[in-house]
């Protein structure tokens, strides 16, 4: 996989972890909110809708009593008195003070209308007597009427009021006792009916006309009053409630009940927003809730998902690079057996040659060739030849020992002679990159219980650090000895660039190299601290910047 | 110590090397004998009793090296067996020491230190065969005085 389509993989996970993470939590969270949302609702509106029917037939009841109180004070007045004691005036002026003493202001004034319409006898504010009613609406439906209660009209006396009349016979003559109720007492009936800031209460007859005065303007012809005052059936106690529109495209609750046996409207309304305002409250701040909450997931998906994806991008880039070191090490290790194989290939050989050298030399001792004069050139000759055989085998020998499967069995070593050894085969790499090894092994030194071969391992390893460390620029590698309590001490130590401060605890991990990939395999720290710790011994190491590394090895003398 | 008289047998696959090295050594007076191959080792054995120490090598096609030790040490108790490894297999050089092999080698050798292994090995043989005929000549002495 290259880097573009690591990426994008990448990319495609953290959506999909972040997508199926809100998914997952905010599908509960809109299924619960929804429920609760819908049955709060339905509830509440049922309860305000409830109260508002009970509020309403209150007060129908309450206007209904207003005026059959009015009517059966005035049929009391008809029925108590005869026609010629209400037509004096004096009388009628007298009873009227009564009932306004009684129920207080609702009364504005008395009359007693004749047959014809004429106002025989009146008693009030106004100037009306022997006023002709013959031609008013209410006169017609008072003459064939026991009790009448007219619609609000001005009249003559231009002030919206409506009436109560009471119909009685005298000597075969009908007359009329007829009552004006005082508009405003009857009008703070309804109007004192106010429910928040736009709900309010008002009347009106069968033709839609007003019979109080509403805090708005009311269209009696649009619905629901329209089809409500339309139809007949729904008498008596029933309230209706409908929701509908109104112009100005808000929700508007109406309560439409019917008072004075039908004849009238006892309408409320009220705007749903006002109506339904504790449960629009509620929802608003379930509403911003919501949104806190959704926000808040989408929050912790998107950070979350990002730190898990970085982990995993980390883990795979790990993965990646220990493959390619397991690779490296596989390769290494290979490369040690053909070394091996190679070494044992021309041990062989060289065997023979340094034999049959050694033949010739031997038969140079015991034939006449004593007097030939090339005699000291040839035994010069065979002597190189002997001598180089011999630096092969050592140089095969050193190969051997090394490339050879280690031989981890301990026993008594001496320290000093394996630095020797060590040091003498890193002499020639030393050389190419003018680099001093100086030893200072403390003679006294008492053998440690070790794999001299891991040993070897160990301070071959430490000794390439350091000459890798120090990469030519040139320099001294320190290789001392010594004695300190119970424990042999080992220290190498270069005067190379140091170690960086935060390298320093992760130097013994495994894999952990800072050349380029294959380079190093990360591997020979790790492997020494592997074989010092085994053997009861410590590892550490001291590193400046700029002034060099040390590592110093303890293994316990007894050990 | 001296070597003169010490009858060798070389077992070896390579032949340039046996050759060579027969020949120096018989030039130091001693008889040798050599077989490429652990059954011709055997045969040679068989047919020279007298064969005071072997020098084996311990890698060689057929019979490798240990088994061929394992099997003179069990017919022929008394000589002695001197290892010869060419390579890194210090192990089983170690093993043929377990197996009672006198000493290892590893190739290519000194001269002078081959000699002196195989002097030593023909001493150690001898002292043993003085030893064994004392003991002989004891029991032949007590079985006779009794």
């Amino acid at each position: 996989m290259n880097d573009d389509q690591n990426q994008h993989y990448y990319k495609s996970l953290t959506r999909r972890i972040i997508v199926t993470m809100v998914v997952v939590s905010v599908i509960p969270l809109l299924l619960i909110s929804g429920t609760i949302r819908y049955f709060f609702q339905v509830s509440y509106q049922e309860k305000v809708q409830d109260h508002l029917k009970v509020l309403i037939k209150k007060h129908r009841q309450n206007i209904d009593t207003f005026l059959s109180e009015k009517l059966a004070n005035i049929k009391e007045l008809g029925e108590s008195y005869t026609f010629e004691e209400l037509s004096n005036e004096a009388v009628l002026a007298e009873r009227l003070k009564v009932l306004q003493e009684v129920y207080g202001r609702s009364f504005v004034d008395l009359g007693v209308v004749d047959e014809q319409g004429i106002q025989i006898a009146y008693a009030g504010p106004f100037k009306l007597r022997l006023a002709d009613y013959s031609k008013a609406a209410w006169f017609n439906a008072a003459l064939h009427n026991e009790t009448y209660i007219s619609d609000v009209f001005p009249g003559k006396r231009g002030i919206p009021h409506f009436i109560v009349t009471v119909l009685n016979e005298h000597a075969g003559k009908k007359w009329i006792l007829r009552a004006t109720v005082d508009f405003d007492s009857f009008n703070s009936l309804v109007e004192n009916l106010r429910m928040g800031e736009t709900g309010f209460a008002f009347i009106l007859n069968r033709k839609g006309e007003l019979q109080t005065k509403p805090r708005t303007e009311i269209v009696a012809s649009t619905e629901p009053y329209a089809s409500f005052l339309a139809s007949n059936d729904a008498l008596g106690e029933d309230v209706l409630l409908t929701d509908m529109p109104s112009k100005s495209g808000q929700d508007v609750i109406y309560v439409l009940s019917r008072l004075k046996n039908g004849d009238w409207i006892l309408a409320f309304q009220q705007t749903a927003e006002d109506a339904y305002s504790a449960l629009y409250t509620a929802r608003r701040i379930a509403l911003i809730i919501f949104a806190l909450g959704v926000l808040c997931i989408v929050a912790v998906a998107v950070v979350l998902t990002r730190r898990v994806v970085a982990r995993i991008m980390s883990a795979d880039r790990e993965k990646q690079m220990l493959n390619e070191r397991v690779i490296e090490a596989g390769k290494l290790a290979s490369l040690g057996e053909l070394a091996a194989g190679i070494a044992h290939e021309i041990n062989n050989p060289v065997a023979v040659m340094v034999e049959e050298a050694g033949w010739i030399q031997d038969l140079l001792e015991e034939e006449d060739l004593k007097e030939s004069k090339n005699l000291e050139e040839f035994k010069q000759s065979l002597k190189q030849i002997r001598l180089q055989g011999v630096r092969c085998k050592e140089i095969t020998h050193k190969l051997l020992s090394f490339a050879r499967k280690t031989d981890p069995r301990p026993r008594d070593v001496q320290l000093n002679e394996l630095v020797d050894e060590v040091v003498n085969l890193c002499q020639q790499r030393a050389r190419y990159a003018t680099v001093k090894i100086n030893t200072e092994l403390d003679p006294q030194l008492p053998p440690v219980h070790a794999s001299p071969t891991e040993m070897q391992q160990v301070i071959m390893n430490l000794i390439n650090n350091s000459l890798d460390a120090i990469d030519g620029r040139g320099g001294v590698v320190e290789v001392k000895t010594s004695t300190q309590d119970d424990y042999v001490v080992l220290e190498v130590g270069d005067n190379g660039p140091g170690i960086p401060e935060a390298y320093l605890p992760r130097i013994f991990d495994p894999f952990f190299t800072t050349k380029p990939v294959g380079k190093g395999t990360g591997l020979g720290l790790s492997i020494c601290y592997g074989i010092i710790t085994k053997m009861g011994g410590k590892i550490s190491v001291s590193s400046a910047i700029e002034v060099g590394t040390t590592f110093h090895i303890r293994i316990p003398i007894n050990g | 110590m001296d070597i003169v008289d010490t009858k060798l047998l070389i077992v070896d696959d390579e032949e340039g090397f046996v050759a060579a090295l027969s020949k120096r050594l018989s030039a130091r007076g001693i008889d040798v004998y050599t077989a490429s191959n652990g059954e011709e080792g055997f045969d040679k054995l068989a047919d020279h009793p007298e064969i005071d120490v072997v020098l084996l090598d311990v890698r060689m096609p057929g019979i490798d090296g240990i088994e061929t030790l394992r099997h003179i040490k069990r017919t022929y108790p008394l000589v002695e067996v001197i290892m010869l490894t060419g390579h890194a297999t210090v192990e089983s050089a170690i093993d043929g020491m377990k197996l009672g092999a006198f000493d290892y080698l590893m190739k290519p050798c000194e001269l002078e230190e081959l000699a002196s292994k195989v002097a030593q090995a023909k001493a150690k043989k001898t002292a043993h065969q003085a030893k064994i005929l004392e003991a002989t000549g004891k029991e032949l002495r007590r079985q006779r005085g009794a």
